[in-house]
């Protein structure tokens, strides 16, 4: 599996990337608009190449369940799903989380609440680093907005989920999942042996040596002094992952009186209403945020010092906008522009609120 | 160069895979292409539509609301896409079907009769090749040698007897547009 060059989909790239960096075993059940994930993995057979599993699971949680059971024994364990499915996983999660389990889940966001629409969002954002399940927990949650970051960051995602022995969620859109763009693919990452799954994850349920305790995986600690401690190591976690992993990409801010501020589909969106903008003759810039947590605060206070304001684009009614206040200490004024219920704005209705609303 | 192009039409005229045959041809050119299909709750004989965005640059935004051409096959997608048409942009239209023809006087307008012609010679399969042939021939934004290599890389290898039969389609398509209204 050499450097390739290939067309293909959001979807798809996530597929291939799984199986390319080296995945032990996905479990999943199918929703609009990602099914073609496990499409894919079904038609590709990496069972009878790399050695991976791949299971239609009877439902969302019996998948996260699954990722749970086959995470805790140190393997390399995906889902994806869409918004409804993902909110069926939060209990999973929150106990992934709790009980420090590396493992790599995707949401493409569709319109909501309840069933809502199939088409693009991104109202998921406060369910993704808010929480979503109970618990002072946080997933690293990183969002690609392009074909290829959709396949790069399935191999990032691994080495920060074992890093830190969390799990990562990959936040993305029904319309990164469906365009097909470039993707450049990578060597096969063989899947780790049993003697480096056990270098690896030393923690995991892969059975007892008589040199040491028996692992145990659990989130329960019926010791509140206890559970303090653990919580505050997880505390410390997340403040590292804030010092050493934050990821945005900045254009065209160095000049900008006037930013945009973005991710996944959003992003993109704004890149062209930034053109579009400059164009015209305006000092427009576009912070693209690539982790959502951790949360680029640094950069986005930086920024709040030098422009003059900044224009939240997001498929939602509003709720990245929250943290960007947050960070810029409400110093210059910062207003959202939105669409929801999978409508996707277009780039010059998206500067012409920039105009409207900040520029003036 | 950046071209944005919307194709559209009913389902099974081809019209997402001629996207996607341009959108690899593309790529075999080392440029940068996004192929966004739309995407829904969707109805057998309903249409379909496909964005494609041809570009020496980054692309920005995979989802666009005005188009530098518009190529429409029936006459739900000439009524819709029209009007999303850039000012001085491009028009492409099949006359099969169609009983309101277009009226936008700021625009390039052609027409391919290729349902007609492809009938005619029994090659209903690469009708869209015919289309894609007649908008190649207009903007000519990926080279011969490279829509060869984009169908090579586009069909699976058990079609690629069929390469010969698109690539004359298209040929044909050149020959078949001819202007309606022009700038």
């Amino acid at each position: 599996m050499a450097k390739e060059l290939k067309l293909m989909k959001g979807n798809e790239a996530i597929a291939r990337a799984m199986i390319a960096s080296g995945t032990d075993g996905y479990f999943g059940y199918p929703i609009t608009p990602q099914s073609e994930v496990m499409e894919t993995l079904m038609a590709e057979k990496p069972w009878e190449t790399t050695g991976m599993v791949v299971l239609q699971a009877e439902s969302e949680l019996a998948s996260i369940n699954m990722v749970y059971g086959g995470a805790a024994t140190g393997k390399k364990v995906a889902t994806s799903s869409s918004s409804p499915g993902i909110s069926l996983m939060q209990e999973g999660l929150t106990y992934l989380a709790g009980a420090e389990i590396p493992c790599v889940v995707m949401n493409a966001m569709r319109g909501g609440p309840g069933l809502g629409t199939i088409q693009p969002a991104q109202s998921d954002y406060f369910q993704s680093v808010k929480g979503g399940g109970h618990g002072d927990y946080q997933l690293y949650t990183i969002a690609p907005s392009s074909v290829q970051e959709m396949y790069d960051f399935v191999f990032d995602a691994w080495d920060i989920a074992f890093k830190y022995r969390n799990p990562v969620l990959i936040l993305t859109d029904g319309a990164i999942g469906q365009c097909m763009e470039k993707c450049y693919t990578r060597d096969y990452v063989p899947r780790w042996t049993e003697e480096e799954r056990r270098a690896k994850a030393p923690w995991a349920t892969w059975g007892k040596p008589a040199n040491r305790q028996h692992n145990i995986i659990t989130s329960l600690e019926l010791d509140s002094a206890r559970q303090e401690v653990f919580n505050e190591k997880l505390q410390k976690k997340y403040r590292e992952m804030e010092e050493h992993e934050v990821r945005f990409e900045a254009l065209n801010c160095d000049d900008a009186e006037y930013i945009f501020v973005a991710y996944g589909t959003s992003a993109r969106i704004a890149m062209k209403s930034m053109e579009l903008a400059r164009a015209k003759g305006l000092k427009v810039g576009l912070l693209r945020l690539i982790t959502l947590f951790p949360f680029p605060k640094k950069e986005i206070a930086r920024l709040a010092k030098q422009a003059k304001g900044m224009l939240c684009v997001e498929m939602s009614a509003g709720q990245m906008i929250e943290d960007v206040k947050l960070a810029a200490e409400c110093k210059i004024p910062i207003e959202h522009y939105g669409r929801f219920g999978g409508i996707i704005p277009t780039p010059e209705e998206v500067l012409e609120a920039m105009e409207q609303k900040i520029i003036k | 160069m950046t071209e944005e192009l919307i194709i559209a039409g009913f389902g099974g005229q081809g019209v997402l895979s001629m996207g996607k045959i341009l959108a690899y041809s593309g790529v075999m050119e080392d440029k940068e292409v996004c192929w966004m299909p739309s995407y829904g709750p969707e109805q057998r004989g309903g249409t379909a539509n496909v964005t494609v965005i041809v570009s020496d640059e980054r692309i920005c935004s995979p989802i666009i609301s005005k188009y530098d051409t518009a190529i429409v096959l029936n006459q739900q997608s000439l009524d819709k896409f029209e009007n999303s048409v850039k000012p001085g942009g491009m028009l492409i239209y099949d006359p099969n079907g169609i009983t309101h023809e277009p009226t936008r006087k700021d625009i390039n307008i052609y027409k391919i009769a290729a349902t007609e012609k492809a009938q005619e010679m029994g090659i209903s399969k690469v009708f869209n090749m015919v289309v894609l042939g007649g908008f190649l021939k207009l903007k000519p934004i990926v080279g011969s040698e490279f829509i060869h290599k984009g169908l090579e890389k586009s069909l699976p290898e058990r079609h690629h007897n069929l390469i010969p039969q698109n690539e004359q389609a298209i040929e044909l398509g050149k020959g078949l547009i001819e202007p309606v209204h022009v700038l």
